[in-house]
């Protein structure tokens, strides 16, 4: 394959969610091995730890756990980050634990995920991890969740026993408004159905795991209407030969920019124009999103770091007062009286929790107005003051203007991730 | 790149004349084109070098006007903040780590970007893009920050530091590619050349004055090169004939072992790269 070919491949970034007894991590391991993505030196590593531990198949979880801790535990405390390509696409896979304890870090692999993954033992069903792992899904607005009903082995390939689980999920995929939601029976044991078909289940018409996530459209999950592009750092070189340059650098949050185009700069409300759009060297007719570019203005205007750029017409909600749901990251309790630090796009500022509306149950999806105390893992929704306004769209909207996250100004640790209603 | 000249106050590009600080460099002078790279270049040299990688990073701070800081591993046994490993086997693969602090110190950064990916090796695969290392710079993976969306929190108090890297998602396929796309100069160690070595559980080492050779190793010249590199002490050579790039590229692809397979300091113990991260290593 030729050097151009491979890096204009796409990526498909996806999680993984489910317990530990449910075969994620074997699944994880049997893509890698299947799609011969692992090198013989980690094989062997694996055999090795494998063998010593008293096991008699290699147990490709092995290949998902890395820290010394995990290890000795057999479970992964952390988010894993595993890289494999196929001919067709790169892919990028967030593994999370599955214990309601690391609901935080399910939510910090699901924040930049396209897709999901959610595993469900074929001999339980549907659990209360499953309405947890899927109420996730849906609010970090990942686009495409595959549900994968493991172990088909051990309930003897039985299509009753899948299409059992399907409906029951089915029913989920509608009362959580998720929006594009796939089903396919799999044994990442024995490996049907996820690289290569399955020869036990006849009955079963669907594609294989890997297929669809070599071959699901993800182009169409990016925002290219809205045009929105917060200031990251400004280049003024002020050197001879680049006297008067004053570029704009960033990333495109969303929307398509080109040159001429008329915009309005946030928070001046002054309007201009795009006069060139550089990127490196060269000057380009158009940026999409995603794309980091340095933009150019026909009219001097005064914009710093945390301001942003929008199309005139298209523009965000300015304000400074705004409902969101968040997950409560830290051990010490939201605390109603602390002033905290909001991070949302490039802009840094002082904020305060108003109040909480209600805490959110994620099993049931019910909201509680009675028990606002919220706790590390929780998910709450909550009203923000900010000491200036800020430039948003609906997180449902917008994953990157409609993201936050809060810090605790004391500790400097990330207390929450929010996303903006 | 940007949000780390925006974030910090000092920084420094950890250079190690391996192909990726040199992609670092190449991903900063794009940043912030037309301007210069905001912050200096920190080479920690051991002393145990490949020539050509000195030769190579001189050249590199030449042709970008890049400012270039160089800690000296030599300089910190000297003065007796670390102690020479003696006998076969030895290394100053871990001195580095008290040189690395003790000059981030003297420069008072407050980050120090590192071209580590997450594909590299089990404990990095855990690693952040901002990584918070404490006042004894050292890195606590229980104390590590979430990282959502594309918001990273490089907040410190005094004393404390960053290390950051911003390649964590590239793997080795990524970085030999965009190498190739972007027709980046590479130093010659990357390329197929004539070398005395000698082989050593399973690796060939090159052949250098401070390297003690056990009964039985010869010295054999072949044609080799290099597909990491490190100290001349723990860099293992590949039979290769690869003389330019689309070549090594083809050899990556096919490869059936990890690019930090040939690493004698990984070996060292299962969480050896986990143990001297904990202490401050890169």
């Amino acid at each position: 394959m030729d050097s151009k070919a491979y890096l204009d491949m796409s990526l498909l970034r996806f999680t993984t969610a489910g317990s530990v007894d449910d075969g994620k991590s074997t699944l994880i391991g049997r893509l890698l091995y299947d799609s011969k993505s692992i090198f013989e030196d980690q094989l062997l590593a694996i055999e090795e730890t494998s063998k010593r531990k008293g096991q008699e198949e290699v147990d490709l979880s092995l290949l998902t756990d890395g820290l010394r801790a995990e290890r000795e535990q057999g479970i992964t405390i952390d988010v894993a980050y595993r890289y494999f390509a196929t001919p067709l696409r790169k892919f990028i896979i967030a593994d999370t634990p599955g214990h309601i304890q690391y609901t935080r870090n399910m939510v910090t692999g699901a924040s930049t995920a396209n897709l999901a993954i959610i595993l469900v033992d074929a001999r339980n069903g549907v659990l209360e991890q499953t309405l947890r792992h899927t109420f996730i899904a849906s609010l970090l607005n990942i686009p495409h969740v595959v549900f994968c009903i493991n172990k088909m082995d051990l309930v003897g390939y039985k299509k009753e026993t899948y299409d059992t689980i399907k409906k029951e999920l089915e029913q989920l995929v509608v009362k959580l408004n998720l929006r594009d939601a796939r089903f396919i029976p799999i044994s990442a044991k024995y490996g049907d159905n996820v690289v290569d078909p399955s020869e036990h289940m006849d009955w079963y018409n669907g594609t294989t795991l890997l297929h669809l996530l070599e071959t699901i459209e993800i182009n169409h999950d990016l925002n290219m209407t809205d045009g929105r592009f917060p200031v990251q750092y400004v280049i003024r070189p002020q050197q001879k030969d680049h006297h008067d340059y004053r570029g704009y650098a960033g990333r495109i949050a969303s929307g398509i920019f080109k040159p001429g185009d008329k915009v309005k700069v946030l928070p001046s409300e002054l309007t201009t124009e795009i006069k060139a759009i550089d990127f490196y060297r060269e000057e380009i007719d158009e940026a999409q999103p995603s794309q980091s570019i340095t933009l150019r203005l026909t009219h001097e205007i005064d914009i710093s770091r945390g301001g942003m750029i929008v199309h005139q017409g298209n523009e965000p909600t300015i304000s400074n007062n705004f409902t969101l749901d968040i997950c409560w990251f830290n051990e010490k309790p939201l605390d109603l009286s602390k002033k905290y630090l909001l991070r949302h796009t490039t802009n840094e500022l002082k904020c305060i929790i108003k109040e909480v509306n209600y805490r959110t149950n994620i099993v049931t999806y019910e909201k509680d107005f009675a028990d606002k105390n919220i706790k590390m893992n929780e998910i709450a929704n909550i009203t923000l003051v900010t000491a200036k306004p800020i430039f948003y769209d609906s997180y449902r909207k917008n994953r990157t203007t409609g993201s936050v996250i809060l810090i605790d100004e004391g500790t400097n640790e990330t207390v929450a991730a929010g996303m903006i209603n | 790149m940007r949000e780390i000249a925006a974030q910090f106050e000092k920084p420094v590009l950890l250079f190690s004349g391996g192909k990726d600080s040199i992609v670092l460099v190449h991903l900063a002078v794009k940043a912030f084109y037309p301007a210069r790279i905001p912050f200096p270049l920190l080479h920690i040299d051991t002393g145990h070098n490949f020539q050509e990688t000195l030769d190579y990073r001189d050249e590199l701070v030449e042709r970008t006007g890049a400012k270039l800081y160089v800690g000296s591993v030599q300089a910190s046994i000297d003065k007796g903040r670390a102690t020479e490993e003696m006998g076969i086997g030895a290394s100053r693969n871990k001195l580095q780590t008290v040189t690395l602090l003790d000059t981030l110190e003297e420069l008072k950064a407050d980050a120090a970007i590192g071209g580590g990916r997450r594909d590299e090796e089990k404990a990095r695969a855990k690693e952040r893009f901002f990584s918070h290392r404490d006042a004894f710079g050292q890195w606590d993976p229980k104390n590590q920050r979430p990282e959502l969306w594309n918001l990273f929190n490089g907040k410190k108090n005094m004393g404390e530091h960053f290390r950051v890297f911003p390649i964590s998602n590239w793997t080795e396929m990524d970085v030999w590619q965009y190498i190739l796309m972007e027709n980046i100069p590479m130093p010659s160690l990357y390329y197929t050349h004539k070398r005395r070595v000698f082989m050593r559980d399973g690796i060939w080492l090159a052949e250098a004055p401070f390297m003690e050779l056990k009964d039985g190793e010869e010295i054999v010249e072949l044609d080799v090169r290099c597909r990491t590199i490190g100290d001349i002490s723990c860099t293992g050579l590949n039979l290769s004939t690869a003389d330019n790039l689309e070549d090594i590229v083809k050899e990556v692809a096919a490869s059936r072992v990890t690019e930090r397979g040939g690493r004698s300091d990984d070996k060292r113990s299962e969480a050896a790269m986990e143990d001297r991260k904990k202490e401050g290593y890169f």
